[in-house]
């Protein structure tokens, strides 16, 4: 695989992370190179949204620690993380419902904003010139991930597939060089997942992107993926392509219980 | 072209507004205009507070504090030196304050030192407490309110204590009060319409995913915090350069109190609905004054009892939430785009009917 050769933008360096005596993810430790598309699976319960939260700085990790395109952000806040370079998407859908679906994308933009408060304060023309920059920005998004034609509709009118969508758009919008979606196909039916499984390819090409995401829907994980890894009780269990992990006996065992054996 | 458009109707209007107030200045008598004063502070005020409660979405209960720390400083800069030898006759002013005062000429460098003093105590309040939420903060900022009140009563070389400071020119007129009233609204107008206000409003309605998309949320609700104490501290230097004294019992809690009910029946987060249900307010609190003085009906004899306007507005209160919880305006706000459409809706049939003809 061409992948090989390029360079590690992520590497996770034996996190550890404890709450309390519970120890939600132990010595986890992970490589995404460039470009990839790597997936995250396990039962529920497993550790992989603390796997995100603790990636992202939402969790300080209680150990270990976390290299971005060579750059050390473990213990960062989840806003400078997110200037670092690194956007997600949240398994129960959390757009800003009373704003509009552009308002939700400029949002995201706000982190790069060159102006100043003041500017801002008395809506100079160079403030108002940058604003409306950002704006055909975001429609330009928007037209990209097929949702400017909602552009003014409330973010929480939308039906259900177009907020997951709006949300990996609000996402891309930060200017992501990592973007980890969880669960981006919760709660999606079969169609839709399929639509998911084409855009999530077409923007990281299209946007250069590095995906990681958690996933339950294993037809789009096996299609989608380039590596698995399977985390189950916080540790992982197996990694590797999908037709491995396919026969992995131990991912086999942790879905759906022991064998018993056979007399 | 279209933003030209709704500048210059905003300049026009801006031009009416001075010009009601040029035809006020020479035909209201005294009360009216005490009425249209207060009615404007209240604007600035609620305009401010709203941008806490309803664009941030935190929950302060400490506007007092702000109004109180503006007022003070307003005072001990404009008070007339030889007023200050009067007045603190318990206790000296400390220096500096004993040593100067402002010219009246200087009364705008005055209101804006008085909101920079506002903010400082919105920085020192703001940072240990902004990472709190809902019920922690409002409790806190209460506190920080009554902090400021115990204050004001105890700090006599510097308050004069529960006597207050009389005396002060009576600076504050129709021109300075509806001149603050519109320059709070434009600018608070501008921080919510952009960007930054974009940040607040998403820290309103998501903490967490703000924080994913690079906001930095202690530092938005700080931006916040700042603005509103600053213009919270001028409406308090507004007030008590219009009443002329300035004692602690002037920005007690009753004070917050109107506030909210100000920024919660116009609809929180409404710039629109915060300043007409401030002009209501102002004008209603006189207007009941009626129901506080005895009504004799012929069949039914009311004695007047004190205080029961505050009766009527809190049932006011209890009503709006049980029957329009969104408040007068919800989240709406005025626009010349929305004022042009409405207008140009009526247009219509009438092209219609020459059609038809």
């Amino acid at each position: 695989m061409s992948a090989a050769d390029k360079q590690i933008i992520l590497d996770v360096q034996n996190v550890t992370m404890a709450f309390g005596g519970l120890v939600a993810v132990k010595d986890f430790s992970l490589q995404i190179r460039q470009n990839q598309l790597v997936g995250l699976i396990g039962p529920n319960g497993a550790g992989k949204t603390t796997v995100f939260n603790i990636i992202t700085g939402q969790y300080r990790p209680t150990k270990g620690s976390i290299i971005f395109t060579g750059q050390d952000i473990t213990g960062l806040n989840p806003s400078a993380v997110t200037k670092a370079g690194i956007a997600r998407t949240f398994q129960n859908i959390r757009l800003f419902t009373s704003m509009t679906v552009l308002e939700n994308v400029l949002v995201a933009y706000h982190c790069r904003l060159k102006s100043s408060v003041w500017s801002a304060f008395f809506a100079l023309p160079s403030y108002r010139r940058e604003d409306s920059l950002l704006r055909a920005k975001g429609m330009e998004l928007l037209e990209q991930v097929d949702l400017a034609h909602l552009a003014n509709e409330k973010a929480g009118a939308l039906p259900y597939g177009q907020q997951r969508r709006l949300e990996i758009a609000r996402a891309l919008a930060t200017g992501p060089r990592l973007l980890l979606l969880d669960e981006p196909a919760a709660g999606m039916n079969p169609e839709e997942t399929a639509k998911l499984t084409n855009f999530i390819r077409e923007i990281r090409d299209r946007f250069d992107l590095t995906v990681f995401l958690i996933e339950h829907d294993m037809s789009l994980v096996m299609k989608v993926c380039e590596e698995i890894r399977v985390l189950d009780y916080g540790q992982t269990i197996a990694h590797g392509t999908p037709a491995e992990i396919q026969q992995n006996a131990r991912v086999i065992e942790a879905y759906l219980g022991e064998a018993e054996d056979h007399a | 072209m279209k933003q030209r458009t709704h500048m210059l109707l905003s300049i026009a209007s801006l031009v009416m507004l001075g010009a009601v107030i040029w035809w006020a200045n020479g035909n209201l008598n005294a009360y009216y205009t005490r009425v249209a004063n207060t009615a404007a502070i209240y604007v600035v005020a609620a305009v401010s507070y709203n941008l806490i409660n309803g664009t941030v979405g935190a929950l302060s209960l400490g506007p007092n504090g702000f109004m109180a720390l503006g007022g003070y400083t307003i005072a001990l800069l404009m008070l007339p030196i030889a007023q200050k030898q009067m007045v603190y006759f318990l206790e000296p002013l400390i220096w500096p304050f004993s040593a100067f005062s402002l010219q009246p000429n200087y009364y705008l460098i005055g209101l804006i030192l008085s909101g920079v003093i506002a903010a400082l105590g919105a920085f020192l309040i703001g940072w240990p407490c902004l990472r709190l939420k809902g019920d922690y903060l409002a409790i806190a900022t209460f506190g920080f309110g009554e902090i400021i009140f115990v204050l004001a009563n105890n700090m006599l070389s510097v308050t004069n204590g529960a006597l207050g400071i009389k005396g002060l020119p009576e600076l504050t007129n129709l021109w300075w009060s509806w001149g603050m009233a519109a320059a709070t609204i434009f600018i608070i107008k501008n921080v919510v319409n952009s960007s930054f206000g974009r940040a607040m409003r998403a820290v309103r309605d998501n903490e967490v995913a703000a924080e994913a998309m690079g906001i930095n949320v202690s530092r938005t609700k700080m931006l916040a915090f700042l603005i509103s104490g600053f213009f919270g501290g001028i409406s308090g230097a507004l007030m008590v350069m219009l009443i002329s004294t300035i004692s602690p019992t002037l920005f007690m809690f009753t004070m917050t109190f109107n506030l909210l009910i100000i920024v919660v029946l116009g609809g929180l987060g409404s710039i629109t609905g915060a300043t007409v249900t401030a002009v209501l307010f102002a004008v209603l609190q006189e207007v009941l004054r009626t129901v506080e003085s005895p009504i004799d009906l012929g069949f039914i004899q009311w004695p007047g009892i004190p205080g029961m306007r505050m009766v009527v507005f809190s049932v006011l209160l209890i009503l709006m939430m049980l029957f329009y919880r969104r408040g007068l305006f919800g989240s709406w706000e005025f626009s010349w785009e929305w004022l042009l459409s409405k207008l140009r809706r009526k247009e219509v049939p009438q092209c219609q009917q020459q059609i038809n003809k």
